[in-house]
């Protein structure tokens, strides 16, 4: 089973009904070697010496979801790369972001996708989002020997749901979840506070726009406080990812639509640096 | 071998014609098809389109099959790296040995299409049950009576048109001389539109394609061909269709 000779092999396999919609699964008979291992063991954990994904902040609006991440990757204390993209579309109304180890996110994100759309190919419909949530949480739990050994992958998921037209936003932990959000969450070394940042600022039933200018602002106190998180690069134009899930599906904002919020936010932040101050009763 | 072939070529053409055709912005598959559950037409993966008739069970296995295979290359590789070429060659091995080696060969015609960036790059495969491929130019046709379907398509087809002028073109082409229009709810249309991101495939239906088709009527910009497009009937018969389907009549309660 296990064996791979192209192409008859292939052939013989690929037209094999297996019964099952996973992508996953029919790779793990046909040709595991192409999964990412998870069963190995380390001589040593290599946690500190690969690069970190940092801060992702979700909050959902009337009628969708919006997500956000910051850009920098650190290994250690160095910054290994300033412009990394850490939120993936991964189906036209999903998206998810990642914090922990950045490689391992990456292979992550990449499977998730095409578990999402294998499933909607074969199947001719879209799966539930519980569903989408739970599949993630299945390939966290695969990862949690190599977490234990320092490759860490955290990622929040976030999805418009078409049956209650509002988005949903759902976190992990290394073993797995998931567990639903109310309003908004935060996960990554920043998230502490973001999370604080986003509960002075989050506004109910408020619009995209609104949200958007929060999660930036949170992203913000985010870099402020933590050395893990970066801050808008407004030298070198670097922006945080910004992604909107609403009925019409996914869309990420571009760098000059993000630009604008960066640049109102810094305008305000000039006069006061610490951002918006909440009303006390 | 030659039994095989007739029995195969019977089974297709007992079916409903489907037509798929390049426009401005991509390609465009239409299909009779009264079942809203069963497609003929389905996604493969970003940039490729799939297209079948004959027997729904025998064409659904080739889908998926296609699915596996588009999805595993394009997560080994990059999704840049699987193309329809690729796909047909591996349907045109499959159907090629089954239809040597198996007593039945499979009765199913299947369109593999491709679009890209610009229309230079899109490309439209058909395939016979025999692992025949074709590699057509601007439109295809197959199943159910095709080679009149394809006469009233090469009449009528034009590069570049929009989108609902093609698809005049194709239910014009779908439709016998004097004959009456399948009727929306029976119409199964999807484009794989090259100006899209993402996934490029996209199901026309509701409201959308009931605008499009009003669009279409309003503007007859398909020229009608000077002279009526004459099947070759049983007057001038002398090249009558290659096996006539002599099942029961299609009555369109078949979603095959």
């Amino acid at each position: 089973m296990a064996k791979r000779d192209l192409p008859a092999g292939l052939m013989s396999q690929l037209f094999q009904n297996t019964g099952s919609s996973s992508f996953t699964d029919f790779v793990g008979a046909y040709a595991p070697e192409l999964l990412p291992r998870r069963d190995e063991v380390l001589a040593t954990p290599i946690g500190d010496q690969v690069p970190h994904a940092t801060t992702i902040v979700a909050a959902t609006f009337a009628g969708g979801v919006v997500m956000a991440g910051d850009r920098r990757a650190t290994s250690g204390n160095i910054i290994s790369q300033r412009d990394v993209e850490k939120v993936f579309r991964t189906d036209d109304y999903s998206c998810m972001g990642i914090a922990g180890t950045a490689s391992t996110g990456l292979e992550m994100a990449r499977l998730y996708r095409v578990e999402l759309e294998h499933y909607e190919k074969l199947e001719g419909r879209t799966m539930s989002v519980r569903g989408k949530a739970n599949r993630l949480a299945t390939m966290i739990r695969g990862n949690l020997a190599m977490a234990m050994q320092g490759l860490v992958v955290v990622p929040l998921f976030a999805a418009y749901d078409p049956d209650r037209d509002e988005g949903r936003i759902f976190s992990y932990d290394v073993a797995g979840g998931p567990y639903e959000r109310e309003r908004f969450d935060a996960i990554g070394s920043g998230s502490i506070f973001a999370r604080g940042a986003l509960k002075k600022l989050y506004r109910e039933g408020a619009s995209a726009d609104d949200i958007t200018m929060a999660l930036i602002q949170a992203l913000y106190d985010a870099a402020d406080d933590d050395s893990a998180t970066g801050g808008p690069d407004v030298t070198r134009k670097i922006f945080p990812i910004v992604s909107v899930i609403d009925a019409d599906g996914f869309r990420r904002l571009t760098d000059e639509q993000v630009s604008e919020y960066v640049s109102q936010m810094l305008d305000a932040r000039l006069i006061a640096p610490d951002g918006p101050i909440a009303p006390l009763r | 071998m030659r039994d095989k072939a007739d029995y195969a070529r019977k089974g297709i053409a007992r079916g409903r014609s489907v037509v798929v055709l390049q426009y401005v912005d991509g390609i465009l598959f239409v299909a009779p098809n009264p079942s809203r559950a069963l497609h003929k037409i389905s996604e493969i993966y970003d940039r490729i389109g799939f297209a079948a008739v004959g027997r729904y069970n025998e064409f659904e296995e080739l889908r998926l099959g296609g699915i596996r295979y588009a999805d595993i290359n394009g997560y080994s590789y990059d999704r840049s790296d699987v193309t329809g070429r690729g796909l047909a060659n591996l349907y045109a091995s499959n159907l090629g040995r089954i239809f040597t080696e198996s007593i039945k060969s499979l009765e199913v015609e299947v369109v593999v299409a491709e679009v890209g960036d610009e229309p230079d790059g899109d490309a439209i495969y058909r395939l016979t049950f025999d692992g025949s491929v074709f590699d057509e130019h601007g439109f295809a046709a197959m199943g159910g009576q095709a080679d009149a379907v394809l006469g009233r398509l090469k009449e009528r087809y034009r590069e570049s048109m929009s989108l609902s002028d093609a698809l005049e073109v194709a239910l014009a082409a779908l439709t016998e001389p004097g004959g009456e229009r399948p009727p929306v709810e029976q119409l199964e249309v999807a484009v794989l539109d090259r100006n899209r991101e993402h996934r490029k495939f996209k199901r026309l239906t509701g409201a959308r394609l009931d605008r499009l088709l009003a669009a279409s009527a309003a503007t007859p910009a398909v020229d009608e061909p000077e002279s009526p497009a004459e099947p070759p009937a049983k007057g001038n018969g002398e090249k009558p269709p290659p096996t006539g389907p002599d099942g029961p009549v299609d009555d369109g309660s078949s979603p095959l």
